[in-house]
């Protein structure tokens, strides 16, 4: 598969599905469960098989990420992550827990000596962030969720996603859930996990090109790198955070190739 | 037509693949299509191999086996397209799935009919399963959605743990036969109900089954409640795995009956086939008395209305 791959596309990495979605009532949990009592959700992986391909993964040096909603499945790929890094231990490893939303302190403790990535769905605040308060998960869980600040204090590398296309995929907009973790209601929901906007941008780039091991030729302008960029009409620093959403892009570059968004 | 489509569920490793080639090595004819969601790992026999592309496996005896990946929906109705369609659909659901969700949307498809869920339980690991932090539940959900629970690997565990297993297991389920079996070696008849109709009941006759299992037919000569009759036939108490066949109604309209374990279904039927049903469970015979006057209890729900 790696032999297949080229400068736009990479092949050969592992992706592991262990549960499903919060708001679909099919992501696993832990104690005391969904709060409106909902019966708990699916692995979409049997622990077993997790562990097996962690074990294998490891052992060939493949990078594995692996898609955790609920924190029980967090669990699982800790405590797996754990028995397999025992086994081969590894540096750099770069494994990744995408999602990841439910992860608690302790959690993200346990990640950041394990030395794992973090993608957090951030765009949820605002698309599922008023029913994760009311129906999924109840008050308390729904102000940590996606908990950008904690996995940043303790050095966990961290980026924030859309999961395009189950909402749509506009980094800026994902950077300003991330900072301002405003619901669809209007409601500010966990201010304490909120990041700077440095932070998200970082997160949206070199973050992101982290945790793919990709830092070396995506995620900033630097010599030597692919010229793949985006051209913002305005500073987002200068700018008030909360109209982080609402810069204009003017075009891209790939390659070195501009695209104008207006001729598009 | 309405293609019988047999769950076989169960944990990782408690056996399902094992059946599955049981079933495909015993088909005797019949045309079975085999549904595993991956190709993972070969789920067929080599020597039951005739062909294989990246979408399907020819096996010996004109049975197939495909894989559903994430849609199962999109292959059973590419299945029910195609020039001649299978007799009977065996669907090997992945470990950690819920039978139950499946069992929904196959009763979603046109073309299709739920012909029970059997779901494995391996003998030496299940009680230790279901007491696990992160899969426990799972078992749980799965065991209890079985129609017939198929304990397996009973000979890898003392004779008094199977009778304790078997009645922890009744429990998950209630009212679901349980059967013991060996390399998953289960009577066919017990396993698909297109066996069970091909089957040449002789009373008392061990030949289609082990010895733990018998086949016999039940004449069913006057009109009886049919739901009453199904719904008497399912108790555990009857011990009968599976059970098909026809009756006449009270309202003089043929139907078909059609049981597994726990589970009963009524549909109508042609006119012109002859009423009768044909049963198998444990020690069926042993209680042929008993439902005999569960039909004559029926029929007299005649008189009553």
């Amino acid at each position: 598969m790696r032999a297949k791959s080229s400068d736009r596309l990479r092949l050969g990495m592992i992706k592991v599905v262990a549960d499903g979605s919060i708001q679909g009532f099919s992501a696993r949990m832990r104690s005391p469960g969904y709060y409106n009592g909902a019966p708990n959700g699916m692995w979409y992986v049997a622990p077993e098989q997790m562990q097996e391909i962690y074990d294998r993964a490891l052992a060939a040096g493949l990078h594995v990420h692996t898609h955790t909603n609920g924190d029980e499945a967090t669990q699982l790929a800790i405590e797996t992550m754990e028995r397999a890094l025992m086994k081969h231990p590894t540096p750099d490893h770069r494994y990744t827990l995408q999602h990841c939303q439910l992860a608690d302190a302790a959690q993200l403790r346990r990640m950041a000596q394990l030395g794992m990535c973090v993608n957090f769905f951030a765009n949820h605040h605002f698309y599922w962030g008023d029913e994760h308060y009311r129906l999924t998960v109840g008050p308390e869980r729904a102000e940590r969720m996606n908990a950008c600040r904690s996995a940043l204090d303790l050095g966990i590398p961290m980026a924030v996603h859309s999961d395009a296309p189950i909402t749509p995929l506009a980094p800026l907009f994902t950077a300003w859930c991330a900072v301002n973790r405003i619901t669809a209601s209007g409601r500010l929901q966990g201010a304490y996990e909120c990041i700077s906007v440095e932070e998200a941008l970082y997160a949206i780039t070199l973050g992101a090109a982290y945790t793919l091991k990709l830092d070396g030729e995506i995620g900033s302008i630097e010599a030597g790198k692919h010229a793949d960029f985006a051209v913002l009409e305005d500073d987002p620093l200068a700018g008030k955070p909360e109209n982080l959403k609402d810069i204009k892009v003017w075009g891209t570059v790939q390659a070195g190739r501009v695209f104008d968004a207006q001729a598009q | 037509m309405t293609l019988p489509v047999t769950l076989i569920g169960g944990y990782l490793g408690s056996g399902k693949t094992t059946l599955v080639n049981h079933i495909l090595r015993n088909a005797g004819g019949l045309r079975i299509a085999v549904m595993v969601n991956d190709f993972g790992s070969l789920p067929i026999d080599a020597d039951l191999i005739e062909a294989q592309d990246d979408d399907i496996i020819s096996i010996a005896g004109g049975c197939v086996c495909c894989s559903y990946g994430n849609d199962l929906t999109q292959a059973l109705m590419e299945l029910a397209a195609i020039e001649v369609p299978p007799d009977h659909v065996v669907l090997e659901t992945s470990g950690v799935a819920l039978p139950g969700a499946i069992v929904a949307s196959v009763g979603l498809l046109d073309g299709y009919r739920h012909d029970g869920t059997l779901v494995l339980a391996d003998a030496e690991t299940i009680r230790a399963q279901g007491a696990d932090t992160y899969i426990g539940d799972t078992i749980e959900r799965q065991l209890s959605s079985a129609d017939l629970l198929v304990l397996n690997k009973t000979d890898l565990v003392a004779e008094a743990d199977v009778v304790a297993l078997s009645a922890w297991l009744a429990r998950k389920a209630p009212g679901a036969q349980v059967v013991p079996a060996e390399h998953g070696r289960v009577p066919r008849e017990v396993l698909l109900q297109s066996f069970l109709e091909r089957a040449v009941p002789v009373a008392g006759s061990h030949d289609h089954a082990d010895a733990l299992f018998d086949t016999f037919p039940v004449s069913v000569p006057q009109p009886v409640d049919a739901e009453q009759l199904a719904r008497g036939l399912s108790q555990a108490a009857f011990g009968l795995a599976r059970a098909k066949g026809f009756v006449r109604g009270l309202d003089g309209r043929m139907r078909l009956v059609q049981i597994v374990g726990r589970r009963w279904d009524i549909s109508d039927a042609a006119e012109d086939v002859a009423a009768g049903l044909v049963v198998i469970g444990r020690d069926a015979s042993g209680h042929a008395r008993a439902i005999e006057r569960l039909v004559d209890a029926a029929a007299r729900g005649a008189v009553r209305v």
